[in-house]
């Protein structure tokens, strides 16, 4: 584990912030059990469950919490100087960040949504589900901690993606799903395990190719703007 | 203290680093922060010195690479330092705030700044550091639990891991008790005198006047005054001062005050006199003499305008 990953992950599990990354996964699995074992048709409540609660709030706010917490955490409490006086290429920085970040979105979202999934309809979906968040999580990471790199509030502009974009445009505009990291884990996960309970418009390839430039773009900005990572000068 | 009863260590640095700042100016949209400084700095310890606000932090980012100047440029031994990392091989820099990882002990802290420079055998350097700032005894503590004087000598020994050329302090002084002040004075005070370049900024006179030789003063963005310290120290100390004097007979006291040679103006007001005083030293030497000799006892005597801001800002019209 290189030493950027390590402080990465002991500042993330060590702030109480962590706690927030709980409830949202405990409340997934706690639906997905209650309806299962109250009979409910899974046609029923599996899409509500695992997309408009899994895919669509879930995994991007675990994200968010993380990805714009490795990196904006350091830049608001000014320890980031401390990685920043390092003559280590910025790229050496960043990489380490995303893959904690990725990481750890992955597992607290996909462990939940594996189980949902399972109880929804079966191991498969569970894993398709799972590989899929995991996908996503590497994606949304790399906006997300872009973002914390480009504004001020990272947090508010995340926000502002996942639920004005992503959840309010994309059920009236069908155009903006090509631009939304949402349908390409439904896409993918439709593709690793076919189920009538996940539907998008959006293809396979359109996802899996969006999926990586998102994550590669956001990635090359992330690292130029830590390169030009000016300290604000709002004391003196 | 005396730069002379300092010894070097006994492996001096092989050549100093040069810190270069050309025409170096920095705004914040139309707000000027620092103003067209140019300044070259050797090995040895240089004070900056200026009031709060006077761009001390602004030009500290700008040499440690933390900012891109708007124009000029900042040099260290000819590359700039600005969007090269490579530039921390050999430089080092503690800044202001007091940013540190409070979830990690000081010496994992430290063998984090080791690792992150790859050095050979990071944890004898940490182990160097921590012994260099006499932090060992606590050295396994969560930084969370330390004071203010504490927190900055771990974050000095940070610093300091990959024994840099360069060392850029930024108000290192501040929240240290007497002893920890004098013992980080005594650390500068051996670094420069083995050959390191190293910079602190502070907004106490006395501060820097213990600990370097020479200065550069800034005020409102500029650089005001720059050189041997006690060159600027004789400017300050003759420059004309301002004192509030109330006494039993305030009218006969401005007359007697008046002959001496050191007072260049006496106003009589309601409040008692205002006294334009040409020579400190001389006239709070006379005063004392003057008074009782006329049979006046002096009630009050404040100087009116002894803000550090009022000190600089003569500096800047001298």
């Amino acid at each position: 584990m290189s030493t950027v990953s390590w402080i990465t992950a002991r500042g993330l599990l060590g702030r109480r912030r962590f706690l927030l990354l709980f409830p949202l996964p405990v409340l997934l699995v706690l639906l997905a059990v209650l309806s299962r074992a109250l009979g409910v048709d899974p046609g029923a409540w599996g899409p509500p469950v695992l997309v408009g609660l899994g895919l669509a709030v879930v995994l991007p706010v675990i994200a968010l919490i993380v990805g714009t917490g490795v990196l904006g955490a350091e830049i608001d409490d000014g320890t980031v100087v401390h990685i920043l006086t390092k003559p280590l290429p910025r790229w050496q920085i960043v990489l380490p960040k995303l893959a904690v970040a990725a990481g750890v979105t992955a597992v607290t979202v996909a462990v939940p949504l594996y189980v949902a999934g399972v109880l929804a309809s079966s191991v498969w979906v569970g894993l398709a589900l799972a590989a899929a968040a995991a996908i996503g999580a590497l994606a949304y990471c790399a906006l997300f901690l872009a973002l914390s790199l480009v504004t001020r509030r990272p947090v508010l502009l995340g926000l502002v993606y996942v639920l004005i974009w992503e959840g309010l445009l994309g059920n009236f505009v069908s155009g903006t799903k090509v631009l939304s990291i949402q349908q390409y884990v439904i896409a993918l996960a439709d593709r690793f395990a076919p189920t009538e309970l996940l539907a998008t418009d959006v293809s396979v390839p359109v996802a899996a190719v969006m999926s990586a430039l998102i994550t590669i773009g956001f990635t090359a900005l992330a690292v130029d703007r830590l390169r030009s990572f000016s300290v604000a000068g709002d004391t003196s | 203290m005396s730069v002379t009863s300092v010894e070097p260590r006994s492996a001096p640095a092989p050549t100093g680093s040069r810190l270069d700042l050309a025409g170096v100016s920095r705004w914040y949209g139309n707000v000027v922060a620092v103003n067209d400084v140019s300044m070259s700095l050797g090995p040895g310890v240089t004070g900056l010195l200026g009031p709060n606000g006077a761009g001390k932090t602004t030009l500290l980012h700008m040499m440690a690479g933390f900012l891109a100047p708007s124009r000029g440029a900042v040099t260290l031994d000819g590359t700039p330092t600005w969007r090269n990392p490579e530039v921390y091989r050999r430089l080092g820099l503690v800044s202001e705030r007091e940013a540190v990882h409070t979830f990690l002990t000081a010496y994992e802290f430290v063998l984090a700044s080791a690792r992150l420079h790859r050095l050979p055998d990071p944890s004898e350097a940490a182990r160097r550091a921590i012994a260099l700032v006499e932090l060992e005894g606590a050295q396994s503590r969560r930084i969370g639990t330390y004071s203010k004087g504490m927190r900055q000598r771990a974050r000095v020994a940070a610093a300091l891991v990959h024994d840099p050329q360069v060392l850029l302090l930024d108000e290192p002084f501040n929240g240290m008790d007497p002893r920890q002040r004098l013992h980080m004075m005594d650390l500068l005070h051996r670094l420069g005198g083995a050959g390191r370049t190293i910079l602190f900024s502070s907004h106490i006179l006395e501060e820097v006047e213990q600990l370097s030789g020479t200065v550069q003063v800034m005020v409102a963005g500029r650089l005001a005054a720059s050189g041997d310290f006690r060159t600027i120290r004789r400017l300050m100390t003759n420059r004309p001062h301002v004192f509030g004097v109330r006494s039993t007979d305030d009218r006969a006291l401005a007359v007697a005050l008046m002959a001496e040679p050191s007072v260049t103006g006496v106003e009589l007001g309601r409040g008692g006199l205002t006294v334009r005083v040409s020579d400190y030293g001389a006239f709070t030497r006379a005063l004392p003499k003057v008074a009782p000799a006329h049979g006046i006892r002096v009630r009050q005597l404040v100087p009116e305008d002894e803000s550090l801001e009022s000190v600089f800002s003569y500096l800047v019209e001298a």
